[in-house]
């Protein structure tokens, strides 16, 4: 515990330097991927990352040095070639955009780890580290890496919120914006620049092999919770910096723990989680939806036996037991036993003794339920002229879905029929 | 306002992944009409859309708008495009994609003034869809949809509307609606095209009508074009010798015009 706090006091300069570094890194990257990820670019961005690798070896071959600036500088204009070679190719040949990409992002890293085992068996003495661009070291970290990589996150930062607007248009629909006479080509080339800024400095943290997890992931988890492309940005950015914090609180406590895959494994677990547990877009609450649905199918068709039984054979005088009921309709004995439970806590049955009545607003649900069942049965062989014996299964699952708004028109097409087309009545409430 | 040509297409040629599908289009259009682009499926039909509008670059001739070009006049011109070419799971509400139609390069890297929204707004009541401004497009139907970037149309507040098939997939409500908007439009003296594919429909909405199959057919009045003749030009095939050709210069990688040759500029009609 003792660690966690020493951790967050930041009073080592080592752990203000990753940390700080790496939360501003794993931001510019979320903000910059989510508009990857609009424009459905996930895996370009992963091509790039790798694509980087080259730059990165030849800036070294030739300087000699393990500046940040100068490898990024590498970084950049084979990041930048990349890009290039993927549009070039998906618009000059036949070969689809997906080969394009995975042409790209084998063809670079191939020549990337050809050259970074060159220069590691070179054995000049500064060689140490490069291999940290494959997957990461953001614990090698210093303090003019963090200066330069702080600059630039903010250069993103500020390039995305002032063209927001048109970022927005040309991630929605480009030609639109290009009719408009918005500099659609100034635009793309701004987008691609950051995309390949921002994973030139992420890959740092997470390294070359996993940075599409940082570029989309945040994205993709911040968009389970909003619908708002401002409030989907600064999600991105929060769940980027929140794993970027814990990646580094992990590898302080425990140094052998590497810090860029646990960002991305602590990414990975908020991820899943929005997938699953955000409102409506998440799968619990779709989930729960339709259990809903499934008891409230089961609800009325129980409801409609009972509407059978006792009003349309007049058995209601005695009630009915349990056993009547599962004779008409089979369901199975616990759903049958859950069903009656939440009908009697809506009071729309009663029991008494061992028996069971419709209560007068369970008469009145089971005459809608009903209603519905053979209004939909009257349109169906009056709209779509089907025979009557084609008409009852559809109806069996319609009489559920139908809205209040939709009897009402319902009604009204059919002109308040009094018989079904088995010549049942239909029960109208009063 | 009336006899003003509002668009003129010159000896176009333009090709589709190098295959040629239009072939020397030539026409002329005055302002102040509802027009519609008939043709049959691969007719060249959305092709020659994104070429007035300079989405595409053609082999030869050229377009002229109000006699000028494109780029001089761009903000007088108003795209709607196809409802199914944009993702609808955007997180975008519906005025944040009407004010799209606000965007322009004098406003570049600024936020929109008060007057746009109010541009906005108007545009989104006129389409009915004011008590949906804050709903998510996601959550639109199909006709909605529609409304929502005819909207974003009018907020651009131009004097040619091109649209692409904006009535598929609409319910009868919606199509009413844009039909009556569309008219309006016309009594202002604005001009707007529509790609359209469906003839039983068409001789009732347009007033005037450019009938296509890879080359023109005939381009004028609705009483002059629609007749059997013409459409049975238009939808009784292609010509064959000229679609074997194109599949020859598609597959073979010939050049359409020598490279020398550029009918790309012209004094157009003033």
């Amino acid at each position: 515990m003792n660690d966690v706090w020493a951790f967050f006091s930041f009073s080592d300069p080592t752990v203000r330097i990753v940390s700080l570094g790496t939360v501003f890194l794993a931001m510019s990257a979320s903000v910059v991927g989510t508009f990857a990820f609009l424009r459905k670019r996930a895996l370009v961005g992963d091509a790039i990352a790798h694509a980087i690798l080259p730059g990165i070896a030849i800036a070294f071959m030739l300087s000699g040095t393990k500046n940040p600036i100068v490898l990024m500088m590498g970084a950049l204009i084979s990041g930048w070639l990349a890009t290039w070679a993927m549009e070039y190719i998906t618009e000059k040949t036949k070969l689809s955009n997906d080969t394009a990409v995975a042409l790209v992002l084998s063809v670079f890293f191939g020549i990337g780890i050809m050259l970074l085992t060159h220069i590691q068996h070179s054995g000049s003495g500064n060689q140490s580290g490069l291999d940290q661009y494959l997957f990461g070291k953001a614990a090698g970290m210093t303090e003019q890496d963090l200066w330069t990589y702080s600059v630039v996150a903010l250069l993103l930062l500020i390039v995305v919120i002032s063209l927001y607007k048109e970022l927005k248009v040309y991630s929605f629909n480009p030609d639109f914006a290009a009719v408009s006479g918005l500099p659609v080509k100034a635009i793309r080339r701004i987008l691609n620049l950051v995309t390949v800024l921002a994973i030139a400095i992420g890959i740092q943290s997470v390294g070359v092999v996993l940075m599409a997890a940082l570029l989309i992931t945040p994205a993709a988890a911040a968009r389970a919770w909003t619908s708002s492309l401002k409030i989907m940005l600064f999600l991105a950015a929060l769940i980027g910096g929140i794993s970027g914090l814990s990646g580094s609180l992990i590898s302080y406590l425990s140094p052998a723990m590497p810090t860029g895959p646990w960002i991305v494994m602590t990414l990975s677990i908020i991820t899943l989680l929005s997938l699953f547990f955000a409102p409506q877009r998440g799968a619990l609450s779709r989930l729960l939806k339709q259990r809903r649905h499934s008891q409230k199918i089961l609800n009325e068709n129980l409801l409609k036996v009972f509407y059978k039984l006792s009003v349309e054979r007049k058995l209601e005088e005695a009630g009915l037991n349990v056993g009547e009921l599962q004779a008409e309709r089979a369901i199975n004995k616990s759903d049958f036993a859950a069903a009656i439970k939440r009908l009697k806590r809506k009071n729309w049955l009663l029991a008494e003794g061992e028996k069971l009545k419709l209560s007068s607003i369970g008469l009145v649900e089971a005459k809608r339920v009903v209603r519905l069942h053979r209004l939909w049965e009257m349109y169906l062989s009056q709209r779509l002229n089907l025979k009557e014996d084609h008409i009852h299964p559809n109806a069996e699952s319609m009489e559920h879905i139908i809205s209040p708004e939709l009897e009402a028109l319902l009604l009204k097409e059919l002109d308040f029929p009094t018989q079904d087309p088995h010549n049942s009545p239909i029960p109208y409430s009063n | 306002m009336e006899n003003q040509t509002a668009l003129e297409v010159h000896n176009l040629t333009a090709s589709y992944q190098r295959k040629p599908v239009l072939w020397e289009i030539d026409f002329k259009v005055p302002s102040g009409h509802l027009i519609g682009i008939l043709g049959p499926n691969g007719s060249g039909k959305t092709t020659l859309l994104r070429n007035i509008m300079n989405l595409m670059e053609a082999d030869s001739g050229y377009v002229k708008i109000f006699g000028k070009d494109l780029d001089v006049v761009r903000s007088r011109l108003s795209y709607v495009p196809q409802r199914e070419s944009v993702d609808w799971n955007f997180p975008a509400s519906v005025r944040e994609v009407v004010e799209m139609g606000r965007y322009r390069p004098g406003n570049l890297l600024r936020r929109l003034k008060s007057s746009d929204k109010q541009k906005v707004k108007a545009a989104l009541e006129k389409v009915g869809m004011l008590a949906y401004a804050d709903r998510q497009i996601s959550e639109l139907s199909g006709g909605q949809q529609q409304r929502v970037f005819i909207a974003r149309s009018l907020a651009q507040e131009a004097d040619i509307y091109l649209m692409d098939e904006p009535f598929v997939g609409v319910d009868a409500a919606t199509e009413e609606a844009i039909l009556s908007l569309l008219s309006e439009l016309r009594d202002q003296g604005k001009t707007v095209l529509i790609v359209h594919h469906d003839l039983q429909s068409a001789y009732q909405y347009f007033d005037w009508m450019i009938l296509l199959n890879t080359r023109l057919i005939a381009a004028g009045p609705k009483e002059e074009v629609f007749n059997s003749t013409y459409l049975r030009e238009a939808y009784g095939g292609k010509l064959n010798l000229l679609s074997k050709l194109g599949e020859i210069i598609a597959r073979e990688q010939f050049p359409l015009r020598e490279p020398d040759f550029k009918e790309k500029e012209g004094s157009g009609d003033e």
